[in-house]
């Protein structure tokens, strides 16, 4: 095994390019339990910490740039008011020592449909912004993840930010599991309003072979939002809108048995956190309720 | 491939180290630092929880490689990490620039030989004065098998730097990723109290 340690963007670049089984490694904490477990001996391990710029992030007019390596602390303590669901996602990534380490570009590089912060990139409506010695490119969030634990980066690219949309209305995120902390996602939910487009986008977690788009729901709900006037009235979302919504994200779910729980328990665990969230965020919304914008996780 | 870094306030440099090793093993393997305990190697039990850079991490998921010219600090230093920073009144580390210079941090010998001794103790005549942490897990029976514990101390010794009055919810939450499992948690937060309290009359 070899230990690339790239000062510089560019060196990495120029490293990736030279040795595309290089893997790269940030946070460590998915790299590195699949080498102490030897599940995993890759030739090269390509270090990204001496990356500065992948540390930062930038607040702008529509987006925040979020660079691949800033740890789920720093979202959590520093982007609450413009990312609001990733920083409800971050908060319930296991523990506050992994936490300090890893971040959304590790997330997006394992792919892995458990990862907590895709529901909420999802939602929120995100573009991954990768990079080779041959050109950098966005790829849409909707067109990232390929397959079980696999993206849409080329073998020479590597993720430099993760351009996301600053909140323009009220975000959720929701996540199952056994224990409050330490935990794989059973499933996880995540839901934004965007009143400036008058249009709702979801994300589902741990409930499908990918993360995906509840799309049927989001259709549904942003045609029975349009059709009532909720969005001008600012009146309550009445049940059976609610129920639909809930049933429909359900309906997107295409989970499996496994040993955090059964199909048919993910599918209903996701229709409950879809309706609860549609009623939390439409009631910070209206305004009515004292839930602050950036929730409580 | 060799990796040069500080240890408890000294510069240390391993060789031979592999490619695909951990912070841990380094420490205990090859430093003969065993306080960090090894016990899942996927950053579960927040047993190895060392300072890296002024940050709580696994040291169990940082490839040796990653701290080149980086500040570690780990339980064996606490005692002396935490009373320079009453001293110097900063937290966090030293810094990659050595700021602390020759005076400061423990010898690798010291930390090896290190041994809890309580202040006050007859028997004290030599060896690091607890820090109030460790001190109150002593005195809250914090401490049963014990492999939990230098995680623990670690960890909540950052989080009384951050918050020298922690809620009770700001304890669990700060400690959600170490695991007992004597599971003794109810006098782990006692202890964490107690120091909270300590620290507050001290100031």
């Amino acid at each position: 095994m070899d230990f690339l340690r790239p000062a510089s963007w560019e060196e990495a670049l120029a490293a990736k390019a030279e040795f595309p089984t290089a893997v790269p490694i940030a946070g460590g904490t998915d790299v590195m339990v699949e080498i102490n477990f030897d599940h995993r001996r890759p030739e090269y391990l390509l270090d990204l910490n001496r990356i500065g710029l992948l540390r930062e992030w930038e607040v702008g007019e529509d987006v925040v740039r979020l660079g691949a390596s800033v740890p789920y602390t720093q979202i959590m303590e520093n982007l609450r008011t413009e990312l609001p669901g990733l920083a409800l996602a971050s908060h319930t990534v296991a523990s506050p020592q992994i936490r300090n380490r890893g971040g959304v570009g590790g997330n997006l590089g394992c792919a892995s449909p458990a990862g907590d912060s895709h529901p909420a990139l999802l939602a929120a409506g995100a573009e991954v912004e990768v990079e080779s010695v041959r050109g950098s490119r966005l790829i849409p969030i909707d067109e990232f993840y390929t397959g079980v634990k696999r993206n849409a980066l080329a073998a020479d690219e590597l993720i430099k930010t993760v351009h996301i949309k600053k909140a323009d209305g009220p975000q959720q995120y929701s996540k199952v599991g056994s224990r409050n902390a330490m935990v794989i996602a059973v499933c996880a939910f995540g839901l934004a309003l965007h009143p400036q487009t008058r249009t709702v986008r979801t994300g589902i977690g741990s409930a499908a072979p990918t993360p995906i788009r509840a799309k049927a729901a989001e259709e549904f709900l942003n045609a029975a939002l349009e059709e009532g006037g909720f969005w001008e009235s600012g009146k309550v979302i009445t049940p059976s809108i609610a129920k639909q919504f809930g049933d429909l994200a359900s309906g997107a779910a295409n989970p499996i048995d496994d040993v955090r729980g059964t199909a048919k328990y993910r599918r209903h665990a996701v229709g409950i956190m879809a309706r609860r969230q549609l009623v939390w965020t439409w009631e910070q919304y209206r305004g009515t309720t004292g839930r602050s914008l950036e929730g409580a996780a | 491939m060799r990796v040069n870094f500080t240890v408890n306030g000294r510069q240390q440099e391993a060789d031979d180290v592999w490619e695909g090793e951990s912070l841990l093993y380094v420490l205990r393997e090859r430093m003969g630092l065993p306080g960090s305990k090894n016990a899942c190697e996927q950053g579960e039990c927040g047993s190895c929880t060392v300072r890296l850079d002024g940050v709580p991490v696994c040291s169990c998921l940082v490839a040796a490689g990653q701290v080149e010219g980086r500040d570690v600090v780990t339980v064996e230093g606490l005692a002396e990490f935490s009373k320079q920073r009453e001293q110097h009144g900063h937290g966090g580390a030293c810094g990659a620039g050595g700021g602390c210079g020759g005076k400061g941090g423990v010898t690798l010998d010291a930390a090896k030989q290190w041994q809890a001794k309580p202040a006050g103790d007859s028997q004290t005549g030599e060896g690091v004065e607890l820090s109030t942490i460790q001190q109150a897990f002593i005195d809250a029976g914090a401490v049963q098998c014990g492999f939990c514990t230098p995680g623990l101390l670690v960890q909540a010794d950052a989080l009384l730097e951050e918050n020298s009055s922690p809620s009770d919810q700001d304890i669990r939450e700060a400690l959600s990723g170490n695991l007992c499992r004597c599971t003794g948690y109810e006098k782990i937060l006692d202890a964490v109290r107690l120091a909270a309290a300590r620290q507050g009359e001290a100031v």
